[in-house]
């Protein structure tokens, strides 16, 4: 009996060790959002630190190329910093953080030729469908390459990546059926040009 | 298009862009990269971007007619 009231004391400040923990942590990653709020660049740093990969991850998704992603990713929290004062703490860092991302890449995109784009051979995927041959995945590529790349940035989160159109909206500062409408028109465009290159899908 | 061919050619673009691991990492950290691109400290437009703006501009000058469809494909 007493071994038992022993073991939950011992649970319960266990308990209560990870709850400080975990509220320290949050106290310490809202005071570095407000320090970053005023520009603090160690607080920058910081948050840098922990949401690096994540929006390197994010742009990585949209421009489909490790070493232009990583361009796009140093581009976007440079603009993250600069728009510091418009943070606001209480929505988080980084929702705010992966929409200034999502519109470099955007921008990048726009820079883009769309053969320049595409690496020469576009990989197989691992279970790809044997029907499909590497010369239609490349013309589907380029000519996926060549939409607008407003259009592009929704169908590739909604179709290639399957997220759902409510993150997408939020990322491109849209609606939701906006977002759905952009994906729709992104398809029906990329219909038409493999339509023209007799590609039927 | 009709459900059908939608799910086609959502297929077929799965299959033609390239794979992204499911959690990628950058080659390199990229926070000396970041603190080089604070010190430059102005803002990059590329010339591109410019030369779009402008062409746009004398375009819709002579053409006001094409600015719906402009404003549609935006």
């Amino acid at each position: 009996m007493v071994e038992s009231a022993e073991s939950g004391r011992r649970l319960n400040d266990g308990c209560a060790a990870q709850v400080l923990a975990a509220t320290d942590s949050r106290s310490e990653a809202d005071t570095a959002l407000h320090r970053f709020r005023q520009g603090d660049l160690s607080a920058f740093e910081m948050l840098f630190r922990r949401h690096q990969r994540t929006v390197y991850g994010w742009v990585l998704r949209i421009v489909r190329n490790p070493a232009a992603a990583e361009e796009v990713t140093v581009e976007a929290f440079w603009r993250i910093y600069r728009a510091h004062a418009r943070l606001d703490p209480a929505r988080g860092f980084e929702g705010w953080a992966r929409r200034i991302a999502t519109h470099a890449a955007i921008d990048h995109l726009r820079t883009q030729r769309p053969e320049a784009e595409l690496p020469a051979e576009v990989p197989a995927p691992q279970r790809g469908d044997p029907a499909i041959s590497a010369e239609i995945r490349r013309k589907t590529a380029l000519a996926f390459s060549r939409l607008p790349p407003t259009l592009r940035t929704a169908a590739v989160l909604a179709v290639v990546e399957e997220r759902p159109h409510k993150e997408i909206a939020e990322t491109l500062g849209i609606t939701v059926a906006a977002a759905k409408l952009r994906v729709f028109r992104a398809l029906r465009i990329l219909r038409k040009a493999l339509a023209e290159q007799g590609i039927t899908p | 298009m009709n459900p059908l061919e939608q799910e086609r050619l959502k297929k077929l673009l799965k299959q033609a862009l390239p794979p992204v691991d499911e959690s990628p990492e950058p080659a390199c950290d990229l926070w000396p990269a970041v603190l080089r691109r604070l010190d430059q400290g102005h803002t990059r437009v590329p010339w591109f971007d410019w030369a779009l703006l402008a062409g746009v501009g004398v375009f819709v000058a002579f053409t006001p007619a094409w600015i719906p469809v402009i404003l549609y494909y935006l």
